[in-house]
C-alpha cells in the first residue's frame, strides 16, 4: 500500500525557534492515525504545513497517487486536493443558514464564474438532507447556523467536513470541550469516517486515543519520538519521560 | 444529547417537521427577494413621478436643474450598490471607489468635450470659406482645449476621443483595469482590513494629484467642463437632455439593482460573505478567497465607472478633487448610514445623505444665530454628518435598512461573539485561528 500522504525531513522555524525539526511521517489511503504529544510538540503546526497555511524552511509533503508536492501550493488548491481539517473549535458561518453551509461545503466547482453560474439541484439539495439529517440537523436546515447550540455547530462542521468528500481528515484536538457521550459519538464516527479515507486526530486525552484503537505517533520537541500501537509507546521510557511522567 | 433511532452513533435534532428540501431553491427569485420587486415598481414610479412634473414632458413642477439633482443622486445610488457589494457584503472596506466613478466620468466626458469642441471648431472653420483639412481641425481642437494648460498638442491618450463607441469601452475599460492591477497586487501579497482601506486611499489620492498636474493630458486642476452639451444636439434644450439622462440614471440603477440582488443571493453571495465573517476557513474549503476578492473589486470598479460615466454628463464639468480620497469616505458613510450588507440600504443612504447634504450646502438652511456664534449650515454640515455616522455606528450598526427588520419582526438574538445580522458579521470572533 503506498502512502496517501508523505513527510519527509520537514523543518521550520519560528523566530530561530524550531517548532518542526527533521519531520518525516507517512499515512496511507484508508488509516485512521492519533498524533499525541506535550503542548508545544509541533502538532498544530504541522496540520498547518500539511494545509498550506504555514511554509515549511526544508522538507517535502506530497499526497495522493500520483505523490505530487504540496509545497508551493495556496490553502484552497490543497483543500481542492481532497484534505479537509477540522479546528478545535466549531467554526461555521454564523450568519448563514444550516443549509447554505453546507451548501458551500458541497463538492463543487469552486472558481468565482461557475459559482456565479451554479444552481442548486434536486441532488445537491437531497444530498445536503442527508448530510444534515445524518448528524441530526435535519429540523435545523432553515436556520441560522448561530443559533445552534455549540454541540449543534460542532456537528454541522463536521457535515461540512463530509460535503468536501475529502481524501484525507485532519482533525485538532475534536474531544475538547465535548461531553462523555460526545466523545462517544465522535470516536464512533472518526473510525467510521477512516474506512474509507485517511484520518488523523490530534488528541490529549487518552482514553479517546484508546478508543480510536489506532497506530499512534509520539510528538515531541518537533520530531516523532514513537510510533506504534497505544501500548506499545505508552511503554516506550522515553515517552514515559517527556510526557506521560509529567502528569 | 441523546442517540437517535435510525443512526445510533448521531445526535438528534428536536422534533419538528422536516421541510422539503428543494423547497427553497425551487421558488423563483423574485419570490425570494421580494425587495427586489418593491424596489424596482418604487423606482418606476418615481421615474414616472419626475417626467410628468418636469419641464419637458410635464407640468414643469420640477425644475431642469432639480431633475438633474434627481438623475445625478440616481448615480450615486449606484456606486453605493457597488460599495454595498464590496463592503456589506464582503467585507473589504475600500475607500478609492469614488476614483473608478470619476475615471468613468472623465473617459466619457473625453469624447463629449472633444466631438463638442470638433462642431465648433469646423463652424468656425466654415465662415472663412474655404473647407478646413482635418489637420486644421484637429490642430483646432487641440487649441481650443489645451490652450488653458499652454499646450496646443493633442496629448496621446485623447487618441481615441473622436469616437463615442471607443471612448465608451475606454470608460469601462480604464477603471476596470487599473482595478485589476491595482486588486492583483493587493489581495496577492493578502493585504485586508485597515491596510487595504489605506491603500486604497492612497490609490485615489496619487491619482488625484497626478490629473492635478496640467501635462497629466487631462487638463490639470481645470478639468472637463461643458459636459452637458450633447455633440449633435446643440439646438435640443437642456429640459430634453436633462430628463434622458434621468431615465438613463433609472434604468442603470434598475439594472445593477437587478443584477447585484442576483448575485449575492446565490451561492456566490454566500460565499462572499463567508469571505467577510472568516476567510481563512473559507480558504479551507478550498475556495480561491484572492480570486473573489479581484472579481469583486474589478466588478464593482466596473459599475461605479458606469455611474460615474452618467453623473458627469449631468454634472456638466469634472476636476481632480472629484477623486480626493474624501469622497470615497462619503460613499462608505453613505452605505454605513443606509444599512450595509442589504441592497436597497445603501441606496437609501446614498440617496438620503446626498440630497440632504446638496441641500444644506446649498445655502438654503437658515442659519442659527446662538448669540456668541452663528451655525451655517453650509460649513457645520459635515459636522452633522459626522455626528449622525458615529450615532448610526454605535447605536444603529444596520443603519436606516434595519429598520425594516423590525417592521417584519424579524428578531436577531443578542449573542456574544456571534455575529447573527448582515452587519455586524465582520465584528465576529475570530475562531479558525489557531
Ligand atoms: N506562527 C507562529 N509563530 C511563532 N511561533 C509559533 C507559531 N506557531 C507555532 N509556534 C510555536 O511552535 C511551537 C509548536 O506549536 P504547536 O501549536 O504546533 O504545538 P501543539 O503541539 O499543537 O501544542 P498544543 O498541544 O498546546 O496545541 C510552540 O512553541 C509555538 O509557540
Ligand atoms: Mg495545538
Amino acid at each position: 500500500m503506498t502512502a496517501l500522504l508523505e513527510v519527509s525531513g520537514l523543518s521550520v522555524s519560528f523566530d530561530g525557534f524550531r517548532a518542526i525539526n527533521n519531520l518525516s511521517f507517512s499515512i496511507g489511503p484508508a488509516e485512521l492515525r492519533a498524533i499525541i504529544g506535550p503542548n508545544g510538540a509541533g502538532k498544530t503546526t504541522f496540520m498547518d504545513i500539511v494545509t498550506g497555511k504555514t511554509r515549511p524552511d526544508t522538507g517535502s509533503v506530497t499526497f495522493g497517487e500520483r505523490s505530487i508536492s504540496l509545497l508551493g501550493m495556496n490553502e484552497a488548491r490543497i483543500a481542492r486536493e481532497g484534505i479537509g481539517r477540522k479546528f478545535q473549535r466549531p467554526t461555521v458561518f454564523e450568519d448563514q443558514t444550516v443549509t447554505d453551509n453546507l451548501i458551500l461545503a458541497l463538492k463543487a466547482p469552486r472558481s468565482p464564474w461557475r459559482v456565479l453560474g451554479w444552481r442548486p439541484k434536486a441532488p445537491d439539495m437531497a444530498r445536503v438532507q442527508a448530510l444534515a439529517e445524518e448528524v441530526g440537523l435535519g429540523d435545523h436546515l432553515a436556520r441560522k447556523s448561530g443559533e445552534l447550540s455549540h454541540g449543534q455547530k460542532q456537528w454541522l462542521e463536521i457535515a461540512m467536513l463530509l460535503a468536501q468528500e475529502p481524501k484525507l481528515l485532519l482533525v485538532d484536538e475534536p474531544a475538547a470541550g465535548m461531553t462523555p457521550a460526545e466523545r462517544e459519538q465522535t470516536t464512533t464516527l472518526l473510525v467510521s469516517l477512516a474506512k474509507t479515507r485517511a484520518v488523523v486526530v490530534v488528541e490529549h486525552d487518552m482514553d479517546f486515543v484508546r478508543r480510536l484503537n489506532c497506530r499512534v505517533t509520539v510528538l515531541h520537541e518537533g520530531s516523532v519520538l514513537a510510533e506504534g500501537s497505544l501500548d506499545h509507546v505508552t511503554q516506550n521510557a522515553q515517552v514515559i519521560n517527556v510526557y506521560l511522567g509529567r502528569g | 444529547m441523546t442517540a437517535s433511532s435510525s443512526l445510533p452513533k448521531y445526535p438528534t435534532g428536536g422534533a419538528g417537521g422536516v421541510k422539503p428540501p428543494a423547497a427553497n431553491a425551487s421558488r423563483s427569485f423574485i419570490a425570494r427577494n421580494p425587495s427586489v420587486l418593491i424596489f424596482l415598481l418604487a423606482l418606476a414610479a418615481f421615474t414616472i413621478i419626475v417626467t410628468i412634473a418636469s419641464e419637458a414632458y410635464g407640468v414643469g413642477f420640477i425644475s431642469t436643474s432639480f431633475v438633474k439633482t434627481l438623475g445625478k443622486t440616481l448615480c450615486l445610488c449606484l456606486v453605493a450598490l457597488a460599495m454595498d457589494l464590496i463592503w456589506g457584503y464582503a467585507g473589504i472596506l475600500s475607500l478609492g471607489h469614488m476614483a473608478f466613478f470619476a475615471l468613468g466620468g472623465y473617459m466619457i466626458g473625453m469624447w463629449l468635450m472633444y466631438a463638442r469642441t470638433e462642431e465648433i471648431v469646423v463652424a468656425a472653420l466654415a465662415q472663412g470659406g474655404l473647407p478646413a483639412t482635418p489637420e486644421e481641425v484637429t490642430q483646432g481642437i487641440a487649441t481650443q482645449i489645451f490652450g488653458v494648460v499652454g499646450s496646443s498638442d493633442l496629448p496621446v491618450i485623447w487618441s481615441f476621443a473622436h469616437s463615442l463607441p471607443l471612448q465608451l469601452i475606454l470608460a469601462l475599460a480604464v477603471p476596470g483595469l487599473l482595478a485589476l492591477i491595482f486588486g492583483w497586487l493587493a489581495f496577492r501579497s493578502r493585504v485586508t482590513g485597515v491596510y487595504l482601506s489605506i491603500l486604497t486611499q492612497a490609490m485615489t489620492l496619487a491619482l488625484a494629484l497626478y490629473l492635478f498636474q496640467n501635462d497629466s493630458g487631462l487638463r490639470g486642476n481645470n478639468g472637463l467642463s461643458g459636459l452637458q452639451n450633447l455633440p449633435g444636439l446643440g439646438d435640443t434644450s437642456q429640459d430634453l437632455v436633462s430628463v434622458w439622462f434621468f431615465w438613463a440614471s433609472a434604468l442603470a440603477l434598475g439594472v445593477g439593482y437587478l443584477v447585484l440582488a442576483s448575485v449575492v443571493s446565490g451561492k456566490f453571495g454566500s460565499v462572499i460573505r463567508a469571505i467577510r465573517d472568516d476567510e481563512a476557513r473559507v480558504r479551507f474549503l478550498g475556495y480561491p478567497v484572492e480570486g473573489y476578492k479581484l472579481f469583486l473589486f474589478t466588478l464593482t470598479a466596473i459599475i461605479a465607472a458606469i455611474a460615474g460615466a452618467l453623473y458627469y454628463p449631468q454634472a456638466g464639468i469634472i476636476n481632480p478633487a472629484e477623486l480626493a480620497p474624501i469622497a470615497s469616505i462619503y460613499l462608505a458613510v453613505w452605505v454605513a448610514i443606509g444599512g450595509r450588507g442589504r441592497l436597497y440600504g445603501a441606496v437609501i443612504g446614498a440617496a438620503l445623505v446626498s440630497l440632504v447634504s446638496s441641500w444644506f450646502t446649498s445655502g438654503q438652511v437658515p442659519s442659527i444665530p446662538l448669540g456668541f456664534a452663528t451655525i451655517h449650515w453650509v460649513d457645520w454640515w459635515l459636522v452633522l454628518l459626522g455626528a449622525a455616522f458615529v450615532g448610526v455606528t454605535l447605536f444603529a450598526p444596520k443603519g436606516i435598512g434595519g429598520l425594516f427588520d423590525r417592521f417584519q419582526g424579524i428578531a436577531t438574538p443578542d449573542r456574544k461573539g456571534a455575529a447573527l445580522g448582515p452587519d455586524d458579521g465582520s465584528l465576529q470572533e475570530r475562531e479558525a485561528q489557531e
